[in-house]
């Protein structure tokens, strides 16, 4: 029997092998065929994204960087390389000092501001039962609005005799201020209205994070005895908007870091350079004083600035929040 | 003591009645199994056990103490979801230690790193780690007690959310379908597991699913709920022998009990599909019944030679040890399905004709309104069968 069977055996093995070699020669050129067309489909699916990213960003980008290292001036016909000296310039610059600190502080206030309220307001709206849509919809106004045109309706209620703050505090006897004229006052009160901004973001993000939260961990919550709103908060909910809170925090930090609308319109960096903040000093310096080499450094050090938040953000973040 | 006892309990969601006055008592130390299709209230029924819930009537006992608007904490119940709910932030260990964390600690003590330096806390936290490690160990899970549910097989993260639910000691345990997230080979498995579980610490389990076979291998008695009504409360055996109700037969069983129509054709005689079976239902000529017949109560025609159902092979599937044959039968809207044993298989063809025959103590009769009718007295065992109409 073992001699029958081992015969049969061999060959099946002698039949099979040559015939397995063919097949693997004919299949291993039209599988590298296949190769070369997936490949060339792939170019052709990524291309244009691919030319726009180029054309629309990184070649702007590398302008930048190459401006930045010599001594052009808005309009000027001649320029020469002058290394790093605009970037030694705009670290011993006080000016550029003060406003990246004010640009800090800022986004200091703005950020948890924004994704304090932002949480509590999305809180309270998905604890309600009437009227969720009609207070979705009123905090989230001011983020589809032109800030620009926001701010001169802020800039209106602010006004130091006129303005409603003002006259509602002298009405309630409550010590009154020039708000967007005093050193003391200006860079908070462009925060409150950063923060007045971004609100109603952060409330949109956040509801949907808690719709996405399993009722079933809620009921777990209140049978192992994490039933009182605090426990189930910290039980469940806060860890629970971990992805959507890191999201918003990177989406408002990135979004504070860039404000200029609100400094350009109410403001003018002013009084003094105690509402100057980074991107107001970078227009200021490129298109008013037309220092174009010395902006563009000024640009160089903001975008390092955002693009390592970003990276920190994602890094230190992502190992913290995403479970499964 | 954790006996339970529902006495008429209602619920609606808006205009929908979900749970209609339904009573049911449980005793201590049962293993209690709702089953029903799904929509039929076995997890409402469970929620407002549980306290997740709040019934529109009635009253719930556990151990004799009424739990109407008691907080589920309070209850001394634990749960085991059908998708577990592992909080996915927190070890395996910690989820397990949350629940005695919240009933032995303060909420200062709960407190991230202040509550460590308080009196107390040290010493309740070491216990609360050792009875945690304790339980793992029962559970055969202490392997996994630093990683994250994410990191974990669905079995794992089974003995885990059971393992939550086991280490605070509880006088009940609810589980709302635990198994029907697993693959079917472990759902074995782990109803095994579910089953010493509960001999081992003889504590009150209701269990809900929707699986017959759960149901039949687990339970002390099982309560067969559809559409919000309670329609039977019995061991496994009976509810499957001796159901009270047409729906409870055609629940139960696979494959499906064979409905046939039949005619109290004369006293003692009901006349189904061709042929006339001997009765002793008390039910009047001329009254129409269902006659309910397990696939595995038909004999391969021999039990009698004149009198059997007969048809045509339509379809047979073999199941190993068995050989389940559908049979078109004349006047039968639906096929017949037997159970026959496998050594049959080689004189049954598709297309031929089969008779079938049953023994008339086998044989469920159900009323139009779907409720049993019960023979009063043993049928006689000398009776024939299957008696030919025409005999």
């Amino acid at each position: 029997m073992g001699s029958v069977t081992s015969i049969v055996e061999k060959r099946n093995q002698a039949s099979k092998t040559p015939k397995r070699n063919t097949g693997r020669v004919a299949s291993s050129s039209e599988r590298r065929r296949h190769r070369m067309l997936e490949i060339a489909a792939s170019w052709l699916l990524a291309g244009p994204a691919l030319v726009l990213l180029i054309v629309l960003f990184f070649l702007p980008v590398l302008g930048v960087f190459a401006i930045a290292l010599t001594d052009w001036q808005f309009g000027a016909s001649s320029l020469a390389f002058v290394g790093l000296s605009n970037f030694r310039e705009v670290f011993a610059d006080e000016g550029f000092r003060v406003s990246l600190a004010n640009t800090i502080l800022y986004v200091l206030i703005v950020v948890p501001g924004t994704i304090i309220l932002g949480l509590v307001i999305a809180l309270l709206i998905e604890s309600g039962k009437s009227c969720r849509a009609f207070y979705r919809a009123v905090h989230f106004l001011p983020f589809m609005a032109t800030l620009t045109a926001m701010a001169i309706a802020w800039e209106a209620l602010l006004h130091p005799t006129i303005g409603l703050v003002n006259q509602t505090l002298a009405a309630l006897g409550i010590p009154t201020a020039n708000w967007l004229r005093d050193e003391a006052t200006v860079l908070p009160v462009l925060a409150v209205i950063g923060i007045w901004q971004n609100l109603g973001y952060a409330m949109v993000l956040f509801l949907a994070g808690l719709k996405s939260i399993p009722r079933d961990l809620y009921d777990a919550a209140d049978i192992d005895g994490a039933d009182a709103w605090l426990d189930r908060l910290r039980t469940v909910t806060l860890p629970m908007l971990g992805p959507v809170t890191m999201f918003v925090f990177i989406v408002v930090a990135l979004k504070a870091f860039e404000t200029f609308d609100t400094v350009q319109v109410l403001t003018q960096g002013g009084p003094g350079h105690s509402s100057e903040m980074l991107l107001f000093t970078l227009y200021r310096e490129s298109f008013e004083y037309l220092r174009t080499g010395y902006g563009a450094s000024v640009a160089v050090v903001f975008l390092f600035i955002v693009v390592a938040l970003t990276l920190i953000q994602a890094c230190v973040m992502d190992k913290r929040v995403h479970y499964q | 003591m954790s006996s339970i006892d529902f006495h008429e309990i209602e619920k609606s969601y808006g205009a929908t009645p979900i749970l209609k006055k339904v009573s049911l008592s449980i005793a201590d130390g049962e293993f209690l199994t709702l089953l029903g299709p799904s929509g039929c209230g076995k997890s409402t029924l469970l929620r407002i056990l549980a306290g997740l819930e709040l019934q529109n009537a009635g009253t719930v006992l556990i151990g004799g103490r009424v739990v109407d608007g008691v907080r589920p904490k309070k209850r001394d119940a634990a749960m085991v979801f059908q998708s577990y709910a592992l909080y996915p932030h927190m070890t395996v260990a910690d989820n397990m230690s949350l629940p005695l964390r919240m009933r032995r600690l303060n909420a200062w003590q709960r407190l991230p790193l202040i509550g460590r330096l308080l009196p107390g806390t040290r010493g309740a936290s070491q216990e609360i780690a050792a009875e945690v490690a304790r339980t793992a160990e029962a559970l055969g899970i202490d392997h996994l007690l630093t990683r994250k549910p994410g990191h974990l097989s669905g079995g794992q993260r089974q003995r885990v959310a059971v393992g939550r639910a086991m280490v605070r000691h509880p006088a009940v345990f609810l589980m709302d379908e635990p198994l029907s997230n697993l693959d079917a080979k472990l759902r074995v498995q782990m109803r095994a597991e579910i089953k010493e579980l509960h001999q081992r610490l003889g504590v009150t389990f209701v269990y809900v699913t929707h699986d017959q076979a759960e149901a039949m291998t687990l339970s002390d008695r099982v309560a067969v709920m559809l559409d919000g009504e309670l329609l039977q409360v019995a061991p496994p055996q009976e509810i499957y022998a001796d159901p009270d109700d047409r729906r409870v037969a055609e629940f139960i069983g696979s494959p499906k009990i064979n409905m046939i129509e039949g005619v109290v054709s004369a006293p003692g005689r009901v006349s189904v599909a061709g042929t006339t079976i001997a009765s002793d239902i008390r039910a009047d000529v001329g009254a129409h019944l269902t006659l309910g017949i397990r696939p595995e109560a038909f004999r391969l025609g021999a039990y009698s030679e004149r009198g059997a159902i007969s048809g045509t092979v339509r379809l047979i599937e073999h199941m190993g040890s068995d050989l389940y044959v559908h049979l078109d039968v004349a006047g039968v809207k639906q096929p017949v399905v037997a159970r026959l044993l496998a050594e049959r298989a080689a004189s049954i063809s598709i297309g031929h004709s089969l008779s079938l025959s049953v023994e008339p103590e086998r044989v469920l009769y159900f009323g139009d309104d779907g409720r049993r009718i019960r023979a009063h007295d043993k049928p006689a065992k000398a009776a024939a069968a299957l008696v030919r109409e025409t005999a």
